[in-house]
């Protein structure tokens, strides 16, 4: 029952931290349960089909389908994550001030929801693709009994959503003038993990195998397999020993994201104003 | 967007690198055989691990920076970057009570 307590409270985390993250970004914006929701159900559809056709997506691409089916939905996140940040840059001021009263440009703010679906989507299918083959697993085995499985994923569940709604309620607490730029940034953040751990699977694939050699290793501070490493890995890509590549990654999807965002800013000089005088 | 996706087909076209000779290594009852491999440092290596249990298994390993999921009753290559000397441990996450290694690297 622990192991399957400890295992789907990381995994639940994993998710639940992005989920967070997501909730805060859109705050205030009409609707956005609902694509949150629809993210989660489809993450969720996602990962028992991803579990149940394992063996068939790693023999794609001569035995690498599984590392080049992890590094699209993570780039495709990416994409959505950036898209989402520049689309905020022209209008997150105006929607922050206007949309509660007027429903300004739903439209688009429907746009940037749907980005965010996928990204909350990818997310579940990760995570929960493995929750799903550990739980087959050890369903199929029999060697817990189903209801120890059942309490032990139940309580992981729990525990991994409370954390993540904790971090969303601390989230909250930022005032509402600085919330976006907050979430801005723990999304560029979250962007560029994502892409350095792309590249890894990529290597990991066989593809893309240039600077692979270690640049730092930190693991001696704070190991990945920690608690706080893992965390730190979900949030903001940490890891305790990056390769050349991975570290090329991430910058450059910082790079990008600001460069976009501050263009973005420049094409929209009154969404970026400070509020109108009444 | 679109660069981006023909980027992803010339990847996926391309044939993936694989190292000389894999390495063999099997799983069964949850248990890896051989267990403790050793290689040369600065090389990349590639582990062929066969899962002869009925179930799915994760090989894992923050220290060598690799996470590959292996059906039950099937196979997977598990690439390594190259490493420096040292020693890395990896596992199986869903029986981590019994699916332990360790690559020795020299």
């Amino acid at each position: 029952m622990l192991a399957t307590l400890v295992i789907v409270f990381r995994e639940v985390i994993e998710a639940g931290l992005i989920v967070g993250i997501v909730l805060a970004a859109t705050q205030g914006v009409p609707r956005r349960s609902l694509w949150v929701s629809y993210g989660i159900i489809g993450g969720v559809l996602g990962a028992c089909l991803v579990a149940a056709f394992a063996g068939e997506l790693a023999s794609l691409f001569e035995g690498s389908g599984q590392e080049i089916f992890n590094a699209t939905i993570l780039l495709l996140a990416v994409c959505m994550l950036t898209w989402h940040n520049v689309w905020m840059a022209g209008h997150g001021r105006e929607m922050a001030r206007e949309m509660k009263a007027v429903g300004a440009d739903v439209s688009a703010g429907k746009r940037s929801l749907a980005a965010l679906a996928i990204v909350v989507g990818v997310a579940v299918l990760r995570e929960g693709s493995e929750v799903v083959l550990f739980l087959y697993g050890i369903a199929s085995q029999g060697g817990t009994s189903q209801s120890a499985m059942l309490i032990g994923g139940a309580l992981g569940v729990a525990a991994g959503a409370g954390v993540s709604a904790l971090m969303f309620l601390g989230l909250l607490q930022i005032p509402a003038g600085k919330l976006f730029s907050v979430t801005a940034w723990l999304i560029t953040l979250l962007a560029a993990g994502m892409a350095a751990q792309a590249v890894l699977f990529l290597q990991q694939g066989g593809y893309l195998q240039v600077l692979q050699s270690t640049v730092w290793d930190t693991s001696w501070l704070l190991s990945q397999d920690s608690i706080a490493g893992r965390l730190l890995h979900t949030l903001i890509g940490y890891s305790d020993a990056p390769n050349g590549a991975q570290l090329i990654a991430y910058v450059a999807t910082i790079a990008i994201i600001m460069g976009l965002t501050r263009w973005e800013h420049a094409r929209h000089p009154r969404g970026n104003s400070i509020p109108k005088p009444a | 967007m679109r660069t981006l996706l023909l980027a992803f087909v010339a990847l996926a076209t391309a044939t993936p690198a694989l190292a000389d000779a894999p390495i063999e290594m099997t799983l069964k009852d949850h248990k890896f055989t051989p267990a403790q491999v050793t290689v040369k440092a600065g090389e990349p290596i590639t582990i062929h691990l066969t899962n002869k249990d009925a179930t799915a298994e994760e090989f894992d390993s923050s220290a060598l920076k690799v996470e590959k999921v292996v059906a039950g009753n099937s196979d997977g290559m598990v690439r390594i970057r190259p490493l420096s000397p040292g020693k890395y441990p990896f596992m199986g996450e869903y029986h981590s009570s019994t699916a332990q290694g360790v690559v020795i690297v020299k």
